[in-house]
């Protein structure tokens, strides 16, 4: 789902906040900058209320974050809705027992890793990133919590690239997103 | 007149017994793993704080109680755990968020600042364009340790013109001396860990 196709005027001065960066990380690639929204308060502000607004009444108890922009956005969201936020996080940087799942890239693999214990069965819990491309990361999310016996009830983001079909990569979960670039 | 100065001191006990319920709450959800990332540190790991909401909440409300008067226009949050706490601070004051980061991940055209670690140096990076001169900046990271990597932010802060009112962690690890290292520059912590 998508609100980019709401009448809502927030997301259409959000949408203009993000600037595209041509040729990063590399040569074809055209990067969907989130840190010029985070320069205007406003809109800034308006993109939380989006999630929040949806997310409030839902009986969401945890909200996971991917690093590192997903602690940007999920934070304020879980303080919001009243959950706790987990941050799920590249090899070796969370400092106790984890649980880790492997995942693939466009050349070669990654790795994301959820703490043991931050995660109860039958957790609710909403993955949030800034942006979804292939799927390859928030799919990993999603099995982490599963596997911690969590209910994912949606997936988060700001932007979706939808040409990249991540959408359908995520295990049957929903996908809300804020707006879309093609 | 001896009763309403009477009340006003009560009032005044009450407020600050309530902050030091509220430090003493968020410090006892912070988890110490030793060992971590190499033996002899004993780390202090604020995830298991996030996953009390009450401790998270309080955590943000201290530091937006002490900053929301003071005119800041601009947080700058350290990677990647200042990205955690940063943004609920500059949402609720009204300020922009800045994400200071490790080399090669901001896309955009960025200012390094090198500085020490125990072996070998680091890199941190900030957007041109994202401060202005005049801006009234506040550095966030989750811990203070030796300072080094607060230094290093704060310099990126000054070399675009900001004024750097002062940097907030959740944690002081007190005997690295990291609060000297920051030389005349304020250092607001909630937690002073010895």
């Amino acid at each position: 789902m998508s609100a980019c196709h709401s009448d809502d005027p927030r997301i259409h001065a959000i949408k203009s906040k993000i600037r595209v960066v041509p040729n990063f990380p590399k040569p074809g690639i055209m990067f969907q900058d989130v840190t010029t929204l985070l320069l205007d308060p406003k809109a800034f502000k308006d993109t939380m209320d989006l999630f929040v607004e949806r997310y409030k009444n839902k009986n969401i108890s945890v909200v996971a974050g991917i690093e590192a922009r997903g602690f940007i956005f999920g934070p304020p969201i879980a303080l919001a809705i009243g959950a706790k936020f987990v941050p799920l996080r590249k090899p070796r940087k969370l400092p106790g027992e984890v649980i880790s799942e492997e995942y693939t890239l466009e050349y070669g693999r990654d790795c994301l890793e959820m703490h043991i214990g931050a995660v109860e069965p039958n957790e609710r819990a909403l993955v949030v990133d800034d942006l979804i491309a292939t799927g390859g990361t928030l799919c990993a999310a999603i099995s982490l919590l599963e596997r911690a016996g969590a209910e994912v009830v949606e997936c988060a983001c700001l932007i979706e690239l939808p040409d990249l079909k991540g959408r359908e990569r995520l295990k049957g979960k929903p996908l809300y997103v804020l707006v879309e670039s093609h | 007149m001896a009763a309403l100065i009477g009340r006003r001191l009560f009032t005044l006990a009450r407020a600050q017994n309530d902050v030091a319920d509220r430090i003493a709450k968020i410090s006892s959800t912070i988890r110490i793993i030793p060992d971590f990332p190499k033996p002899g540190i004993m780390f202090h790991d604020i995830t298991t704080l996030l996953l009390d909401h009450a401790a998270f909440k309080d955590t943000i409300d201290l530091f937006v109680e002490r900053y929301k008067d003071m005119n800041i226009s601009v947080v700058a949050g350290v990677e990647a755990r200042g990205f955690i706490f940063g943004p609920p601070i500059a949402l609720a004051i009204g300020a922009k968020f800045v994400p200071l980061r490790k080399p090669n991940r901001l896309p955009g055209e960025v200012i390094s600042e090198e500085y020490s670690l125990e072996y070998g140096t680091d890199i941190m990076e900030m957007h041109l364009g994202a401060v202005q001169a005049g801006d009234q900046a506040l550095v966030v990271d989750d811990l203070i340790a030796t300072g080094g990597t607060l230094c290093a932010a704060m310099k990126l802060l000054e070399r675009v013109g900001a004024h750097v009112v002062e940097c907030a962690c959740v944690v002081e690890l007190v005997e690295l001396k990291g609060r000297d290292r920051l030389g005349e520059k304020p250092l607001f912590v909630l937690v002073s860990s010895t």
